[in-house]
């Protein structure tokens, strides 16, 4: 007599706990799924590089010779490219970016933050291959003509330093290439620092503007020490942008895989550059995965370089959430 | 007296060297914007859409293969990509707030976030590429999807997770099942947000273009075959600009002005959004 109520009432029940434990799973396999592809990127590289690494050992790292012909590899030249080319960009990015952040969370009238911050965000969306391009075509010619001549007239007397911009202005080269990342990477360290700076206690400001402290010293002495860990994890950001961009790199280095002096002006090769150029017209065997180990380094500083960026990062958020 | 001096020159100094930062990093954007704007501008015709890319040194030709090569990955790989994302962020916003499965999803997804897109390429290229024999238009779209999850996965969680609990336990106190109210109640009240996201991840993969050179590289003629190489804007551009014929680098030009206008259009769309949902 009951059996058919129970069944009327139950079955909607049991459909239900299917349709939510088959819902859970279906999510939870996704959320794994970007475990899968992390693991997944690792694994498939070594093996594909696998090769190359056996052939070279670890003296792949500090080998100069790039010579597919005779099929010796090295890829000291390519990991000295993108090195070089993100320190480059660093040294000119985190002081803009901090002139910039500094502006818009301290000096911008109120009414000027919100569409300067977006363009600044806007300049982080431009594709990479539009700086390159605009890269090659436009600011090359103009950094040859202008630009390294004066350098090399002005810092390039002076010693050491000036060995560094000595040499024909090109143009291209790994300087160049470092710059085009400065300009990369500006809008990424800018937003980040802002985004921290804005979690500083309006309290601490205020105290310090009550003690008649000036708005650099606010700046200087309460904002930067309060937010140091995430303007850190900002700048690791950053260099981790850099240090993985191919396209605006690739058009301005000048794609060169001897490496004739310390000249910034030379020519040089970074690692997605050598990739990109390269990677289509290599032959299957030890070329193409010692390629694919330059990858898989690149791959392996990259991943050092974020995992610190966002360990300082979740590290600002926690302090945020302990003293509020 | 003097220290006062001091101080305040020094603050004087600094602010003017912020504002000459702002004015530094304003002053590229208008350059490239503008220049972006004075060469695409004089490269655009009708011929852009209706012709295909041309051989080395000929004058007639424009992007439509490209155009039309671009437009597919790009669907392709959002349709594909999206969905894994959001569904993904759900677990993250409604079942893994505190589960390991959940903080470790969280932390690696902001790495791959940021990850060199290149290795991506190269990722596709040694797990289907390389067993596949050949390029194709296919590995193109599962390395452009595999860029989308990232973004899409990060910003359904936050927008998932501006959702007051008290909406949930409305729905839950009327019955609805748990997938009911996170379908229903939850994403529906997120939905602009989630759109948001899946905007700026297709205004992320268009201008894409590390992950193609290993996976759909490029193709001179028309062809819509997922098992081929396929044409696409931002290749298209990398090889005529490189190149030293005058009529390839004024069509890399007009195909900039597209990508860039396609790319801004959709992040000033995004943010309208947004803003018209937060306002509520």
């Amino acid at each position: 007599m009951n059996a058919p109520r129970d069944s009327v009432v139950l079955a909607p029940a049991i459909s239900h706990k299917l349709g939510d434990w088959l819902f859970f799973n279906l999510t939870r396999a996704f959320a794994a799924f970007t475990l899968v592809v992390l693991a997944g990127i690792i694994i498939s590289l070594l093996i594909s590089s696998w090769p190359a690494l056996q052939k070279f050992g670890f003296s792949f790292l500090w080998t100069r010779e790039w010579n597919p012909p005779v099929e010796q590899f090295g890829a000291l030249i390519p990991i000295y490219g993108t090195i070089t080319t993100s320190l480059i960009a660093l040294i000119i990015a985190v002081p803009v970016s901090f002139g910039i952040a500094l502006f818009l969370t301290e000096l911008s009238p109120v009414w000027l933050r919100r569409p300067l911050g977006i363009a600044i965000e806007l300049l982080a969306a431009v594709p990479s291959i539009v700086y390159g391009m605009w890269g090659l075509m436009v600011f090359v010619p103009i950094f040859a003509q202008y630009v390294q001549p004066a350098l090399s007239a002005t810092v390039g007397r002076l010693p050491l330093i000036g060995r560094l911009f000595a040499g024909a202005p090109l143009g291209i080269g790994i300087l160049a290439a470092g710059i085009i990342l400065a300009i990369m990477i500006i809008p990424f360290i800018a937003s980040v620092m802002r985004d921290v700076f804005e979690v500083t206690p309006a309290m601490l400001k205020e105290s310090a503007y009550g003690l008649g402290s000036t708005t650099w010293e606010v700046v200087w002495n309460i904002v930067l020490p309060y937010t140091r860990v995430g303007v850190i994890g900002g700048i690791m950001l950053g260099l981790g942008r850099a240090l993985g961009e191919t396209m605006a790199v690739t058009f301005v280095i000048g794609n060169s895989s001897s490496l004739s002096s310390i000249s910034l002006y030379t020519p040089g090769n970074s690692i997605t550059s050598t990739l990109a150029n390269e990677f289509g017209e290599a032959t299957p065997g030890i070329y193409t995965a010692s390629l694919i180990e330059l990858g898989l380094i690149l791959f392996l500083i990259t991943f050092v370089v974020l995992v610190f960026s966002r360990l300082l990062l979740l590290r600002l958020a926690k302090q945020e959430g302990t003293k509020t | 007296m003097r220290l006062l001096h001091q101080r305040q020159l020094i603050n004087k100094v600094a602010l003017t060297l912020s504002m000459a930062a702002m004015a530094f990093g304003l002053f590229w954007l208008v350059w490239i914007l503008v220049t972006t704007l004075q060469f695409g501008v004089a490269g655009l015709s009708l011929d852009l859409f209706t012709k295909m890319t041309p051989p080395p040194n000929s004058a007639d030709g424009g992007l439509a293969n490209a155009i039309a090569g671009s437009l597919l990955l790009v669907g392709l790989a959002t349709a594909l990509g999206a969905p894994i994302g959001v569904l993904a962020g759900v677990y993250l916003a409604e079942y893994g707030r505190d589960t390991w499965l959940g903080r470790c999803t969280r932390f690696i997804n902001s790495i791959l976030l940021s990850a060199p897109s290149i290795v991506i390429g190269l990722f596709v290229y040694a797990i289907y590429v390389e067993h596949m024999g050949n390029f194709s238009a296919f590995s193109g779209v599962i390395a452009l999807a595999l860029i989308v999850v990232p973004v899409v996965l990060a910003t359904t969680e936050n927008m998932l997770r501006l959702v007051p609990d008290s909406l949930r336990e409305a729905a839950f106190a009327l019955g609805a099942p748990k997938r009911i109210v996170i379908m229903k109640v939850a994403l529906k009240a997120s939905m602009a947000g989630v759109i948001t996201g899946i905007l700026l991840a297709v205004a992320r993969i268009a201008g894409e273009t590390a992950p193609l050179l290993f996976t759909a590289l490029s193709n001179q003629f028309w062809s819509l075959d997922l098992n081929k190489p396929i044409a696409n804007l931002p290749m298209t551009i990398f090889k005529f600009a490189m190149s030293p014929f005058k009529d390839w680098q004024e069509l890399a030009w007009a195909g900039v002005f597209l990508i860039t206008l396609g790319v801004l259009g959709l992040n000033i769309t995004a943010r309208i959004l947004f803003r018209a949902r937060h306002k509520l």
